[in-house]
Parts: C-alpha cells; structure tokens; sequence
C-alpha cells in the first residue's frame, strides 16, 4: 500500500508484537498470582502471595494501555474493526481489572469488607484473563467485515473455540503465576505453587494441542501455512520445540530449580506466540486486512516513532531497574507498617 | 421507546469520563502540591511541611490508584464505542493519546514508587525531585489529552481523503486554536480543585483541634496559592470565551441562549431556554452586558443560533446552565478567598467558627466547576465529535445495537458506584487520621522487602469481631 522507500510498517509491526508480548508476560504473571491467590492455604501464605507483585502490577498493567493505543495509532483500521467486535469481552475485562487494582489498596482500610475485597481481586483476575483469551480466540477465528467496519454482533465473539481459548489462557497465566511464586517464595509455600504450576501446566498442554489441531480444521489457509512443502521445513521445528519446553518445565516442575519453572513458561509463550503470528501473518484483522492495509499514514506512524524509540528503551530500563530492587523472596516476617 | 445506540454511548462516555476526571482534576494538583512542600521543607528547613507532605502523598497514592484504573478503560472506548471516529481520524488522534499512554507509563515507572516509598531510602533533595517528575509527568499527561480534545474541537493542520483526516503538519495539530487556552483554563482548574480541597482538609484539621500547625501550613498555603489563581482562572476563563467566540460561534450561542444576531447584546442570567420553538422563557437579561462580557465592547456583534442550521445546534439548555453553574462556583471561591485574607489581614482566620466551616462545605467547589465546564465544552461541540467535520452519529461503532450499549452502561454504573463511595470512605479515613508521623518509620537496610503495609498477622484477626 505504501511506498516501499519511507514504510515504518515493520517497524511497528515489531514494537507492537514486543508491547503485546511483554503484556502478556508480565501482567500475565501477576494475573495468574491473582487466580492462585484464591486457592491458597491461609491468610499468611495469601498476604505473601500478594506481596510478590504488589510493586509491579500497576507498571505490568500500563502495557495493555500503551498496546492499545499504539494499535489505535499505527494500524487505526485494526483498532476500529477488533474492539467493537469483542465489545463484551473488553468491557468484563476493564470491569475486572478495575475490580482486582483497587482491591491491592482496599483491602487494607476496608477491614469489614476485606473477604469482599480479596474476592474482588481473585474472581477479578480469574474474569480479565478469561475475556482475554475469549479476545484471542475471536481474533483467531476472525470478523465479518463489509468495507471498512465490522458487520457482525456484539455477540459474534462467542464461539466454542473462544471458550476454549479462554479456558487455555486461565491455564496459561496460572502457569505464569506458579513460576513466579516459586521465584519468589520457598518452603511449603514454594511446594505448594510448584504444585499448582504441574496442575497449570497439564491444563496448558491440552490447551495447546486442542487449539493446534482445531485452527488447521478451522481455517483452510492455516492449514495450507502449516502442511505445505517447504513451510513443513521452516515452521515444524516450532511444535517440536514447544515439545521439548513442555518436558523440560515439567521436570523443573518436580525438581528443585527456582527459575527454571517461570523461564520454561515463558518460552512455552513465546512458542505459541509464534505459533499465533505464523498461522495469521500477514494479517492484522484476519483474515480481511494485512497490516499494510490496515496502517495508518507514514507520517502519523513516523510521528510517534520518535517518541516511542526514545520512551521505550527509558521505560524498559526503569521497569527492570524496578524489578531489580524488588528482587529477593517475599517473606512474611518483614513488613513495613 | 426505541433505544438509540448513539445517544446511550454519550451517556457512557460521559458518564466514565465524568467520574475518571475528578481524579486527575485532583492529582494534578496534589502532585504540584506535594513538590511545592517538599520544596519548601527543602529551602526553609521547617520540620511541620514534611508531615504535611506524607499526608497528602498518603491521600494522593490512592487518587492516583484509582485514576490509573479508570483510565485504562479510557481508550477503549475510542474502540468499543466510537469506531467509526477510530477510523477517520485515527492518523490524527492515535499519535496524540498515545503520548499521553508514554508520559503516563514514564511517570509511573520512574519516580512515582520514590515519591511513595522512597523517603527514608533517598537523599531529600532525591525525594524533592521525584515529587517534582511526578508533576511534571501529570501535567504531560493533561498536556496531550487535551491537544487530542482541542483538535477534536478546532481540527487544523490536516486534510481530507476518502473520509478520512491525514496529518500534513504535526506542529498545528498539537497546538490547535483552542489548546493555549483550554490547557491553560483546565490545568488551573485542577490547581483550584486541589486549593479548596487542601484549604477544607486544613479548616477540618484545625476545627478538630489536632495537628493545630499541619492544619495552618495547608489553610495558609492553600490561601495564598488561591488568591493567584482564582483571578487568573478568570481572566483564562474570559480569554477561553473570545477564543470559543471566534472558532465555535454556535457554541458560544448556546451557551448564552442567544437565538438572534444582533449587536447591543444583553447577559441572560435566568432563562428556560425552549430549542423547538426558538426563544428564552422568563429569561432575566441584562442589558449591554452580554456584548461587554463577550466582545470588550458595549455594541460587538455575536452571533444568535438561528444563523445555524437547526441540525447544527448545541442543546442549549445544558450548556446554558452548565456554564453558568461554574461562573456561579467561581464567585463563590472568589468570595471565599477574600474571606479567608480578610480574616488573615485581622488575625482571626484560624478563629473563625463559621470561616473554617465554609471552607470544609466547599471542598467539592473545584470538583463540581470542573464538571460544569467538561459539560460546557463538550455538551456544546454537539452534534460534532471533530468540529464541524465529522458528526457524532457517524462516529459510534456502526455494529452496535441500543441493548448492547445499555447493557455496557448499566455495568459501568454498577462498578462506579461501588468503587467511588469505597475509595472516598477510603481518603475520608486517611484524612480522619490526620497528618500524623505514622509515614516516616524508618525502613530498615535498602528497600522495603514488602511494599504493601502488613496486615495484623494473627489469622483471628482475619475475623470481623
């Protein structure tokens, strides 16, 4: 669509997969904390619980914000053809994480409704990490589109395939969310989110082999990306990969490294990330509009390129320098009143 | 009755941006307030300001909290419910919020977890700093969201293809004929929410008979701040006008419910103004004042509404009262600033029964201006979303049915209005603990190892008693 001598398509493309990705990672995990917040022992392994991410949340958060409007910003088309068609979704997803933020301050003035509260902040998380995954499955399975704007429902979105979905990225973030508490805490706690992070794990596995073997069923083309001669040389090293993760998180699972079990989860993301952009490239709203249909003028995108390139390697620093700092176990014997 | 999908998704917009702004119409303020003591404590070296400083951190980081989550729902909208704006002018409006969502996520990350953790961990001239970043993140922030509402309302810098508007000069979007003065008039708007809020907190603390001198920094701090930029928001206010004047004549119109052109014009104070049928009842007017107020002259010309197009027309009944709800609530601070410096002048300021009680009364002042004039401002752009070019029927999502959007809006109701009443208990609690040294306990060794205050650790407790 553009020309090819001043395009920041690529670009974008990149710095919005990157954007997408580290919010699904990071917000991701303290999501999952969230959900296994719900399921733990005592009130002390829940105060700890929430300790681990009380520092990061709102920073992981702010992710969801910047991909939104980047989206809105270098491929307008996109953001005005997905959102209203997972209205429902993205409106019991912001009511969640409304619910789940203000329960991190509120369940400590409100003392007479804190079982409120801490309900709140894991029923909140349970519910944002199920509508995103809904979001995901109907962005997988596609719109209906007549010219430039969406035709369906409202209602569209809900499919068996977006349950599925849904049900796999609860899965996900809890695997996410085990990994993190095993970086974070040790002794019977740890025990117990390694625990929690095998559950997550199974459920992970047939999530990904169900939406792997139903996606090819579902739409010619992904099949035809994965199954035809040369693509089969290029793109099956990554479910044999994903293969490898899914034995080696296992065993860090059972075992006693502390890391391992978080950075296991991460790939398995990235492995089905990829998975994702492989199946659907070059698509932006699939499966109408590629992201060079769909981008906004060279100007707008080059706009915001010099904000962005300058901001975000800042931003990166800070976010991990506030990582460093929070580094250590959270335990539950120091506090600061 | 037929539900319309567009008129219900106003509601909603109005309706999360409402409560969403009270927030930043507080934040923006506190941030410059807190930078503004710490500066002080740094430069005079009095003990009182830094207890003071904890106080309204403490309140600030739960605003904040709150203004960080309603505002995430923010930008969805532009999605879920005004796509069809999306589209079109996408090119020009993505860039803009998206430099809000930037400055916004660089404040956050860097120096907002010093500001409210930081004290015992960094140098004071650190701390004085962080405060500072802090502010000038808030104000960034306000800064692109209102060059994004500004073009929206007097749109240059652009051109038209296919329907849809393409940057051709970047410089002119951003400062757009009404951004200086609605940046000017907003941010001073949130500076005097924050005046009348700490000048109220300040009466209560000292009616209370507790924190005698944490009470008289914040009344006095608050008084002498107020006594600059009650006038000054005045004459931006009247600037703002001439600017609306010249750019958005039918607004202006509306807002003064005036349906013939004419010259000599007079200020309607009272008015049931009746849009079918094109006139004022038992309208109260003033002669000569309208045409002073709004031209500098006694005989300027203005123009009435019925130079424009029936179906370009504000409603004017909202925009009437709205506006003259906030010129009201201004005169009333006015009235209440000389008050509290003639009380000063006469050393009778902290004495004053009925004084400190007005203050407490008129903590919301600020907050119910700033309501006033976002549904001045906005009600009046009606029925256009970017000013005269783009209505703002085809800017909703065309997908949507009225049930879909009345659902969505009966759920943003419910959650605001269990979060709002909780969060204000919330600082009500915070502001009945006063200003005391609980905040500076000594963290020991580096930073906190959890940063989220401790519960009582015993599982009993867990229990309502």
């Amino acid at each position: 669509m553009t020309g090819p001598a001043l395009s920041f398509v690529g670009v974008w493309t990149a710095l919005i997969a990157l954007g997408v990705f580290l919010y699904v990672l990071l917000d991701g995990f303290d999501l999952g904390v969230g959900m296994l917040h719900g399921f733990a022992r005592d009130a002390a392994d829940r105060e700890v619980i929430m300790n681990t991410i009380a520092p990061v949340w709102d920073g992981n958060e702010t992710w969801l914000v910047f991909c939104g409007v980047a989206l809105l910003a270098a491929f307008p088309l996109a953001f005005a053809i997905i959102v209203p068609a997972v209205y429902f979704p993205i409106l019991v997803m912001l009511i969640a994480l409304i619910f789940r933020g203000v329960a991190f301050e509120f369940r400590f003035e409100d003392r007479v409704r804190r079982a409120f509260w801490d309900r709140a902040f894991q029923v909140g998380s349970f519910v944002a990490v199920f509508a995103q995954g809904v979001v995901l499955g109907a962005f997988i399975q596609g719109f209906r589109v007549e010219g430039r704007v969406f035709s369906g429902t409202s209602v569209d979105f809900l499919t068996p395939f977006s349950i599925l979905t849904g049900l796999a990225l609860l899965f996900g973030y809890g695997l996410l969310g085990a990994g993190w508490l095993i970086i974070k805490t040790e002794g019977a706690l740890q025990d117990w989110a390694r625990r929690q992070g095998r559950l997550c794990l199974i459920g992970v596995v047939i999530g990904i082999v169900i939406v792997s073997l139903w996606t090819p069923l579902m739409e010619h083309r992904i099949a035809e990306r994965w199954f035809s001669w040369p693509h089969v040389l290029f793109f099956w090293p990554v479910p044999i990969a994903t293969l490898a993760v899914v034995v080696w998180a296992w065993r860090a699972l059972t075992g006693s490294a502390d890391a391992a079990p978080f950075i296991a989860a991460i790939l398995l993301f990235l492995l089905s990330y990829l998975g994702i952009a492989i199946s659907l490239w070059p698509m932006i709203v699939p499966y109408h509009f590629t992201l060079w249909e769909a981008a906004s003028s060279p100007s707008t995108q080059a706009f915001l390129l010099v904000g962005a390139l300058f901001l975000l390697p800042v931003i990166l620093m800070y976010s991990a320098w506030s990582y460093w700092v929070f580094r250590g176990k959270a335990r539950r014997d120091i506090g600061y009143h | 009755m037929t539900l319309d999908p567009v008129l219900l998704s106003r509601i909603q917009f109005a309706w999360v941006i409402g409560w969403h702004i009270l927030l930043p119409a507080f934040t923006v303020g506190a941030a410059s307030y807190i930078a503004l003591l710490e500066g002080l404590h740094l430069a005079t070296g009095r003990g009182v300001y830094l207890p003071v400083s904890n106080f309204w951190i403490r309140i600030f980081a739960v605003a904040f909290g709150m203004g960080v989550v309603t505002g995430i729902v923010m930008p969805f909208q532009f999605g879920t419910n005004w796509s069809g704006l999306s589209d079109a002018a996408g090119n020009i409006i993505g860039p803009t919020l998206s430099y809000e969502g930037l400055t916004a996520f660089f404040l956050e990350a860097a120096f907002l977890g010093v500001l409210l953790f930081g004290r015992t961990l960094v140098p004071p001239w650190a701390h004085f700093i962080a405060a500072v970043m802090v502010a000038l993140g808030a104000l960034f922030s306000s800064f692109w969201i209102l060059a994004t509402n500004s073009w929206m309302q007097t749109p240059v810098g652009y051109t038209v293809i296919d329907g849809r508007f393409y940057p051709m000069d970047w410089l002119q979007i951003v400062f757009s004929p009404s951004f200086p003065y609605r940046f000017a008039h907003t941010v001073v708007a949130f500076y005097v929410t924050t005046g009348f809020v700490v000048l109220g907190v300040g009466a209560y603390t000292i009616r209370r008979g507790m924190f005698q001198d944490e009470g008289r920094v914040m009344m006095t701090t608050a008084l002498a701040l107020l006594a600059v930029l009650v006038p000054l928001q005045m004459f931006i206010g009247d600037q703002h006008g001439l600017n609306t004047r010249r750019y958005q004549p039918a607004k202006l119109a509306g807002i003064e419910a005036l349906w013939n052109t004419g010259s000599e014009v007079p200020l309607t104070l009272f008015a049931l103004p009746d849009q079918s049928r094109e006139r004022n009842d038992y309208a109260i007017e003033v002669p000569y004042l309208g045409s002073l107020i709004l031209t500098h002259s006694l005989d300027g010309t203005i123009q009435g509404l019925k130079d424009f197009p029936v179906d370009q027309r504000p409603p004017v009944a909202i925009i009437f009262w709205a506006f003259r709800i906030m010129v009201g609530l201004a005169v009333l601070m006015l009235l209440l600033v000389a008050a509290g410096w003639w009380l000063r002048y006469r050393h009778e300021l902290f004495y004053s029964s009925w004084y400190l009680r007005a203050c407490q009364v008129a903590i919301p002042i600020g907050f119910i201006a700033v309501l006033a004039g976002w549904t001045t401002t906005e009600v009046g752009r009606q029925p256009w979303t970017v000013y005269g070019l783009l209505r703002t029927a085809k800017s909703v999502s065309p997908s949507l049915t009225g049930y879909d959007v009345l659902l969505s809006l009966l759920v943003y109701a419910v959650a605001y209005l269990v979060i709002y009443p909780t969060g204000f208990l919330y600082m009500l609690s915070l502001v009945r603990k006063g200003p005391g040294p609980t905040a500076a306990a000594p963290i020991e060794a580096g930073r906190p190892q959890l940063p989220v205050r401790r519960l009582p650790s015993t599982p009993q407790s867990e229990e309502v008693p």
